[in-house]
């Protein structure tokens, strides 16, 4: 798996863009160097980004109109033909319209497919269910092939696009409105697919998060540390699929206290995925999962539900309280002899 | 123009061999769709054995024209073509459907050497086609990418949309084919879900339809000359066939959309196809 340290190029100013603008941009410059690149598209040529690159490449791009399992299957096509296409839609198309041509025609038959979900989450509050997708990390998880990917803003959607384009396998890449706050100051690290980063190191609990969540709750260790006391370590969970093991069990090993934060329904999200590796250790650990609690949302703008669903840091603050709160118990009816 | 006598003749003979392999997958692999495998034997044929720009030695050639068995369930008069034509030996069809064979119901592209696409949920070939297609052109390759689709099939609505994108994108170097068959599981197309006026649709959604008898090789051969010589349209050849074509009992006979064949059975349906033969 390559590292990707910097971008190399400086076209742009990752503060005042959107996590879509930079990997429209990202792609474009990708695509100088890389004659294999194509786009695709299902009439969301602006609302994904990808018109940046479809400008400066209008020959290596195709907008198949509002036909997403047309599109998915066209790029396994594209793929067949030796091509690396990146097709943009909404996660909820992606995911669900879409999921068969996603899993047999590109899963499957292992195509290098690029898949750029935008408007994941409930990051498209105010749009309805109908537009918010908090099934795309089950759905994706559970098709072999699939490498799943939630940056935690721009510069990493940046670092994300760059290190996939010469993976041989299908990438889902899941990204929000856009509209986030940048979690990164700089793109000087080294992002590894399937590797997550230590954003902060903690003694008392650790978080395990990704996407949005992961600035927030920097957040909320910063104010738990002020406030209480509170040694809290944060673990940006960028790679969902194949999740970082060693990480999880290294948070295990210095905290005993692990938080997953997601913005996805709490069933067969990284949560899940984390659970999995802890139950399979073998070792004890107090574990909470936090995200959508298997319901579908209420309408609202996004800042609003993610303080309404405590996904921001004043909530995230509250859920490690909670946690800190519980004891240990022992169990009367647990006899090991 | 007709074909010579001879040609006709050679191809002929493939199908009759190719029939008789049909029906011994039936046995081998405890049962077949062989009744949709029978309805595309002469467009294989002369797909395999005149058309297709392919090489057996180099299944990856990346020149190569491609194939796409859109309706996959008919992996059991496909795979034993691609046998025929070389990429693997005939015996090893007799591992069909059993533990660990490359060869199912529906075919694996990465498993069975020569095919180009794995396929049998229906109404995805033509899109991966269109993709062949653009990638072809965006590589500036002169292969052309040919998927063949059931009738019962074309209910899938995302067939129709990529036969929207093909004609739009200008696509001369897809060639569809659709086996007109009129049977599907439950009964026939016009019953279940009527698809008439079909050419009509197609030619709707931007493609010159070509209607042949697709058990008569001169009328393939006629259609297949054209739809290669296409430019910037793509061409759909609506190829009208018999469900089960070749063996007596199974012609028109929905009951065998998918059946299973103990050796009598077989026997009877062998001597159905050389009698045709003879006859």
């Amino acid at each position: 798996m390559s590292v990707v340290t910097g971008t190399n190029w400086n076209a742009y100013d990752a503060s005042t863009m959107t996590a879509r603008e930079i990997y429209g941009r990202t792609l474009a410059a990708l695509a100088e160097q890389d004659d294999r690149i194509v786009g695709i598209t299902a009439d969301l040529e602006k609302t994904t980004a990808i018109k940046y690159f479809a400008d400066m490449f209008p020959d290596r791009f195709y907008n198949v109109g509002i036909a997403e399992q047309n599109m998915f299957g066209i790029a396994a096509g594209l793929a067949k033909a030796g091509l690396i296409p990146f097709a943009s839609t909404m996660a909820v198309f992606a995911s669900l319209r879409a999921a068969e041509q996603v899993r047999t025609d590109i899963a499957y038959q292992n195509l290098p497919v690029k898949i750029i979900a935008t408007h994941a989450g409930i990051s498209f509050g105010h749009a309805g269910t109908t537009h918010h997708c908090t099934e795309d990390f089950a759905v994706m998880r559970a098709i072999p092939n699939m490498t799943v990917i939630c940056p935690a803003d721009g510069i990493e959607t940046s670092k994300a696009v760059q290190a996939c384009v010469n993976t041989p396998d299908p990438v889902y890449i899941r990204i929000g409105r856009g509209f986030e706050p940048p979690c990164y100051e700089s793109d000087d690290y080294e992002y590894e697919i399937g590797r997550a980063i230590t954003m902060r190191e903690g003694t008392d609990l650790t978080i395990i998060c990704c996407g949005i969540a992961v600035l927030q709750a920097i957040n909320a260790a910063k104010t738990l540390e002020e406030s209480d006391g509170l040694s809290v370590g944060v673990v940006n969970m960028h790679t969902i699929k194949p999740i970082d093991r060693e990480a999880v069990l290294r948070a295990v090993n210095d905290t005993r206290r692990i938080l997953t934060i997601e913005e996805h329904n709490v069933l067969g999200g990284l949560g899940d995925a984390v659970a999995s590796v802890i139950a399979e250790s073998g070792k004890g650990c107090m574990f909470k999962k936090h995200g959508l609690e298997d319901i579908f949302v209420t309408i609202g703008y996004a800042e609003d539900l993610y303080a309404h669903y405590q996904l921001d840091a004043n909530g995230i603050v509250d859920k490690v309280r909670e946690m800190m709160g519980m004891e240990y118990e022992e169990d009367e009816n647990w006899d090991d002899d | 123009m007709a074909l010579p006598a001879e040609e006709r003749q050679r191809l002929q003979d493939i199908a009759c061999e190719l029939r008789l392999t049909m029906v011994d997958v039936m046995a081998w692999s405890g049962g077949a769709h062989i009744g949709g495998s029978l309805s595309i034997v002469e467009v294989l044929s002369i797909l395999y054995f005149k058309y297709l720009n392919i090489d057996p030695k180099r299944p990856d050639w990346e020149d190569r024209d491609r194939f796409i068995l859109s309706k996959g369930h008919a992996a059991a008069g496909y795979i034993p073509v691609l046998a025929k034509r070389g990429y693997f030996l005939e015996e090893t069809l007799k591992t069909f459907n059993h533990f660990g064979s490359p060869f199912a119901m529906h075919p694996d592209c990465n498993k069975v050497v020569g095919c180009d696409a794995s396929a049998g949920s229906l109404g995805h070939g033509l899109s991966m086609a269109v993709g062949l297609g653009l990638g072809a052109r965006k590589l500036k390759k002169a292969y052309k990418t040919i998927c063949l689709m059931g009738d019962g099939e074309c209910c899938e609505g995302s067939v129709w949309e990529a036969a929207m994108s093909a004609s739009h994108f200008k696509l001369g170097n897809v060639i569809g084919i659709v086996d007109r068959n009129r049977l599907m599981i439950d009964g026939m197309t016009e019953d279940v879900m009527a698809l008439e006026p079909f050419a009509d649709k197609w030619r709707a959604f931007g493609w010159e339809v070509i209607e042949v008898n697709g058990h008569e090789f001169d009328e393939l051969d006629a259609a297949l000359e054209k739809a290669w010589a296409a430019t910037d349209v793509p061409v759909l050849i609506l190829a009208h066939t018999v469900k089960g074509k070749g063996v007596d009992f199974m012609e028109n006979n929905v009951l065998y959309h998918y059946a299973s064949g103990d050796s009598a059975l077989c026997d009877r349906a062998k001597a159905s196809i050389l009698s045709r033969e003879e006859g």
